[in-house]
């Protein structure tokens, strides 16, 4: 599994990126493609993207719609999210993997504990105050503008390095997003995924869908013994799989010596779906 | 508490209900006007 969904994660950021002629011009691509969302966080200012950000696109609609109702931005994330939920997470952010690739560099780790479940709640607080309070009251993305490092590692760095105009225009702004980037990618090296976990309000909008969604993982409740392997095992702060805090990576089917995780999918073809099941 | 399959079910429908109001009602076009401009304050310009 942990291959097969990196292939997946490398293809899915490649495809995602695909204008490879934009990283030499400077440019960005101005295609009909950019009209359509990509499902995890990529920066449309990056010059490869080829798809819209979700992220920035909900943002640019919270304090630039007017009196137009964002139906297709508030759609795609609906969409998006009942079908994947945090599969996206999982499988098809580039961040997310520039993340494990950076978490792979040797060094001692902090594991999680009570510190990081704590600090997983942030993202939601980053989610309330960033993309919808300040968005709504600045009329900017301000998520984007001072948090998001997607922006200035896909965005801003090759656009400088690509776009001597644009390089003249960095300032206080830029080094302030390069500091934050800096932190984000050193911690990164110690802490799983650690925008992932505390930061991305992306992720935290998905998550609302996890348990809902049409993919992910689940447990086989009359297989499992509740030896909490998996939850100890995992990297990410859950506290059950499949929970808010699970990126549906599925690295805990291996782990399970009950088989008892398994995809959505395959629970339901051997199962057929639990006539009771609920959600709260 | 609501049974998940209804609730998938409406969402799904809800999303792509939105989707095609949002083309219709011009969202669609100010998505992708926002993402064919380089986004100044995403790059760290502001």
């Amino acid at each position: 599994m942990s291959l097969k969904r990196k292939y997946i994660q490398v293809i899915s950021a490649l495809l995602y990126n695909a204008n490879f002629k934009g990283f030499a011009e400077g440019k960005i691509y101005q295609g009909k493609i950019k009209n359509v969302c990509v499902p995890g966080l990529n920066c449309y200012s990056c010059p490869g993207a080829v798809g819209a950000c979700p992220l920035g696109s909900f943002q640019n609609a919270i304090y630039s719609s007017g009196k137009t109702i964002p139906f297709y931005i508030v759609g795609t994330l609906l969409l998006l999210g009942v079908i994947f939920g945090r599969v996206i997470c999982g499988f098809l952010c580039p961040f997310g993997l520039i993340q494990e690739l950076i978490y792979k560099i040797p060094s001692p780790k902090i594991k999680k504990n009570k510190v990081t479940k704590a600090l997983s709640k942030l993202k939601y607080v980053i989610l309330v105050v960033f993309v919808f309070v300040l968005s709504a009251i600045k009329e900017y993305p301000a998520f984007c503008k001072y948090i998001c490092p997607a922006g200035t590692i896909e965005g801003g760095i090759p656009l400088a390095l690509g776009n001597p105009s644009i390089a003249a225009m960095l300032g206080t702004l830029f080094t302030w997003k390069s500091i934050v980037l800096c932190i984000i990618v050193i911690g990164a090296v110690f802490i799983y995924r650690d925008f992932c976990r505390f930061i991305c309000p992306l992720g935290a909008i998905y998550s609302f869908f996890n348990k809902i969604a049409f993919m992910g993982v689940c447990v086989d409740e009359t297989k499992c013994d509740n030896c909490g392997r998996c939850i100890r095992e995992c990297k990410m702060d859950v506290s059950h799989v499949g929970d808010m805090e699970c990126i549906q990576c599925g690295e805990c089917k291996a782990k399970c010596h009950k088989n008892a995780i398994m995809s959505k999918r395959e629970f339901y073809k051997r199962n057929g779906e639990l006539k009771n099941e609920k959600v709260q | 508490m609501m049974n998940v399959k209804y609730v998938r079910s409406f969402i799904l429908v809800l999303g792509v209900a939105f989707i095609i109001a949002g083309v219709m009602n011009g969202s669609m076009s100010a998505v992708f006007n926002k993402a064919i401009r380089i986004c100044l304050e995403c790059i760290g310009i502001g």
